[in-house]
Formats: C-alpha cells, structure tokens, sequence
C-alpha cells in the first residue's frame, strides 16, 4: 500500500483544518468541541510516534516481572499483573514493580496529556 | 452525573435551549414570589438559564423596583418536578435545609430567600443570594486579583470545613451514609464491570483495603469541596457550592478531596488545590473546633479521591464507548485516566518510602 500522504502527515492536515480554519468560525460549544477534537487528534499523532517503542519496553519489563514467555501478548501480561496485585501475590514491595508502573505511566502520560502537573513532578525526583 | 466536573464533563447539548414558555412560567411564578417578599413594587427581571444539567436546573434574575437591583439564583428541579435521580445527589429541598443550616454553622454560603414546594407555579426549587466571584480554578490560581485570596484560602477552607463538619448529623436522616471502605468497593465495582484491567488501579485498590484508617465518627460531609465549586472574591472563600453529593461520612474526605491532584488545576506543589499548604488548612481547621490531623491523616484519602476521579473519568468514557453519547469530548476524557494513574504512583511511592 502506498504511503503517501502518511498516516501521521493525513491527521496533522485535519488538525490544522481546525484550528486554523474551522474552529476560529465556531462559537460557543461547538468551538469547544473543536478545541477538544484537535487535541484529540493531537493525541494521535503522539500515539503514533511513541506507542510501538513503548510497548515493545512494556512488554519486556513484564516479561521479566512475570516470569512469563515471550509469546504472551501485551494484554494477557497487564492481566495476569492485575491478577496478582489483586490475589496478593505482588504488591508495593515487589521489587521492580512500582518502578516499572511508573515508566509505563510516564510513557502513556506523554502521549495522552503531556502538559498534565504529575508528569512533570514524575520527571523528577520528590524534593 | 457523578461529580461533576464541569469543565470536563458539563452535561452541554441539552441545557442551552430552555423552552420559552418554561421561562415565561417561571417568570411570572418568581414575580408573585418577589411581590410577596420584598413588596408590591418589587418586579424580576434578566432571568436568565445559567447551566442546567441532569439533575437540577439553575437560573439567574434580580428583583428590582425596591431599591438597588438584588441579583439572586434560583434552584429548581427540571421541569419543577423532583425525578429519580442518581442514587448519590440529594434533592432540593434537602440541599435548600444543608444551606441554612451551613450558614448558621458559619460556613460561607448563600442565604435560602425562599422554598418552593412542588404542585406551586414555581414547582419544587428553592431561591438564594446571587454571590460574587469566580470558581474557574485556573484563574483563581493564576489571576494577580486573587494573589491576596490565595494566602488566606487554604486556612478559609479549613474554618468553613470544621463549620460544615460541626452541622450535628443526627438531624439529618434522609442523606445517604457513605464511608471510605463503602466507597473505595463501590468504586472498584464499577471499574471491574468496565473489564479494563490497569494494573495502577488494582495496585492502589489493593493498598488502600490493606490500610485503611479506623473510622472516626460520622459528620456532615460535603462531598465535592474543591476549586470548581467555591466561590471566590479578592478577599478569599465567598461561598461554598455544589452540595449535591452531601452525605454522613469521615471527616478526611473533605481534606483529603481538595487536595487531590486533579483539583490543583497545574499548580502540584501547593497541596490544597494547588494554592496552599495542608498544615495551615490543619491548622485552622483544628482551631476552629475541627478534628486534630497531620498531613500523614490524609494520604489515604486523598489515594481513594485520586482512585474515584480516575474512575470517574473511566465512567464518562463509558458513556462513549457504550454508544450513549458519542460527543468527542466523552471519547477524548478516557484519555484523562492516566493523569489520576501518574498522581497515585506519586502517592504510592510516598507511603512506601515511609514504610
């Protein structure tokens, strides 16, 4: 298939449509769901970038948390996790798992809100 | 709605457009109700629908003809007739009883000027002094006019919320009874039914059964005391909004609720709503005849604020995923959950570092 325009250069051509376009005509809750929207799209284009590289590092971090196999898909990781916090069988003294829920954390953060106030006091060390 | 962030999750289409027989109807009703309180020259004017939402409509207007124009707020069920809402907001007239017995407490409020029951042309609502001021957090963060308000505000809301604690509970049977272990499994239920397994969450969830606090005793508890629903003027707390989620309860999850980080709107170093310290809160909360706590009293409670916000978010996102309202603000607010996933990393690395 061709790539030409890409994915990400299709969404950035929407995104400005409606900012530099279609939002300054809009008034009222129809402006603010503009807003919302290029955000949205905005989202996207951040997910784009940085979700394959973050979940290649998810999932080897569960790997080796979990004692799992490699085949083991990245969902199946996340709820055999859930399933032990929940049972007990890991917890906030299990070494390694704070740390690793807090990169993944950062790693969605930084696509999904990146201007929000606990990313950046997660950056860095508590004062 | 469950809580009610308004700027992520006011309840927009349906409001803006309010039938104009509705409003000639309440009009008429109001000036009746005028001319009996205030005299026979007194007239309404500039009503006016402000936002309106699922459970209670609010309308704006002035009595005018007796002096200088008095700006009051009216309180009304839709349609002026209570329905089944959701299990968690009361009704108006127990919110009308909530203001005035808050304000002989001498807690900030606006004075109830009148109750209207339902069966009257008015239908059930209750009339309040219009306040002044601002409840958009970021500006009363960020705006030089409210630079005096923010030294004072964290020590005006532990005053106001040592008031409202005060409010003898006992007298106040028909609110519903909700504290932290009831909540934190409500919660827990609602995400587990979602089947989107974080395990952020289940770390959380799992902390909080294994810590929580001995009960205190039972008080009047808000229940959405933070920016958003108190007004504020240059001097500091003019009034304390949104009574709607009032129940009997702990005390700490007043504190705790204003401290979480959502409702810093930006400014995290400030723990109380990102314009003040918890001690000063504390400590005007303890001297104005309030409990004694230390900021360490209030972690678990601000984790269970941090957890149901994220749920909460999870619950509006729902509404997209299930089909019931495809609006991409509802779709765009799933990815919120994360912002309340980072603040109870931060909260869980804080308490096992005291471990």
């Amino acid at each position: 298939m061709h790539d030409a325009p890409s994915t990400a250069e299709m969404v950035e051509a929407v995104k400005r449509f409606i900012d530099d376009t279609a939002a300054p005509q809009l008034t009222g809750h129809a402006a603010f769901h503009a807003r919302v929207a290029s955000n949205v799209l905005g989202t996207v284009l951040r997910e784009l970038a940085e979700r394959p590289a973050a979940e290649a590092g998810e999932k080897d971090r569960l790997v080796a948390l979990l004692d799992a196999g490699p085949d083991a898909t990245l969902d199946a990781l996340n709820r055999e996790l859930c399933e032990r916090i929940r049972s007990g069988a890991a917890g906030l003294s299990t070494p390694g798992l704070l740390d690793h829920l807090k990169t993944t954390t950062i790693a969605q953060l930084s696509v999904d809100q990146p201007n929000y106030s606990g990313l950046a006091r997660a950056l860095h060390p508590r004062g | 709605m469950l809580s009610r962030g308004k700027s992520l999750a006011g309840p927009f289409f349906p409001v803006i457009v309010a039938k104009m027989g509705n409003a000639e109807q309440i009009a008429t009703a109001l000036d009746s109700w005028a001319k009996l309180k205030f005299g026979s020259t007194a007239a309404v004017t500039g009503l006016k629908r402000l936002s309106g939402g699922a459970s209670q409509e609010t309308w704006a207007f002035a009595v005018t003809g007796t002096g200088p124009d008095r700006p009051l707020i009216l309180r009304r069920a839709p349609g002026g007739v209570s329905k089944a809402r959701s299990s968690e907001a009361i009704g108006l007239s127990m919110e009308a009883d909530l203001l005035t017995r808050a304000a002989s407490a001498g807690v900030p409020v606006p004075p109830v000027l009148g109750v209207s029951e339902a069966g009257t042309d008015l239908g059930q609502a209750f009339i309040m002094d219009r306040i002044s001021g601002e409840t958009i957090g970021r500006k009363i963060l960020r705006d030089e006019e409210f630079a005096g308000a923010r030294k004072v505000l964290a020590r005006q809301c532990g005053e106001a919320l040592a008031g409202i604690h005060s409010i003898p509970a006992d007298a106040l049977p028909d609110l519903p009874v909700s504290d932290g272990l009831s909540q934190l499994a409500k919660y827990e239920s609602i995400y587990r039914a979602f089947d989107l397994p974080r395990p952020v969450f289940e770390l959380a969830i799992a902390w909080l059964k294994a810590n929580a606090p001995e009960p205190l005793p039972s008080v009047l508890v808000h229940g959405d005391f933070r920016l958003g629903n108190l007004m504020i003027s240059e001097e500091g707390l003019a009034s304390v909004l949104d009574w709607e989620l009032a129940h009997i309860g702990d005390p700490r999850e007043d504190i705790a609720w204003v401290c979480v980080n959502s409702w810093r709107f930006g400014h995290a170093d400030k723990r109380v709503g990102g314009f003040g310290d918890l001690p000063d809160l504390l400590d005007a909360y303890a001297a104005a005849g309030g409990g004694k706590f230390s900021p360490r009293d209030i972690d678990w409670w601000e984790m269970l604020g941090s957890l149901k916000w994220g749920i909460m978010c999870m619950i509006m996102y729902e509404a997209y995923r299930s089909g019931a309202d495809p609006s991409v603000e509802r779709a765009a607010i799933g990815r919120r959950v994360s912002e309340t996933e980072i603040d109870l990393v931060y909260l869980l690395e804080g308490v096992r570092n005291h471990a």
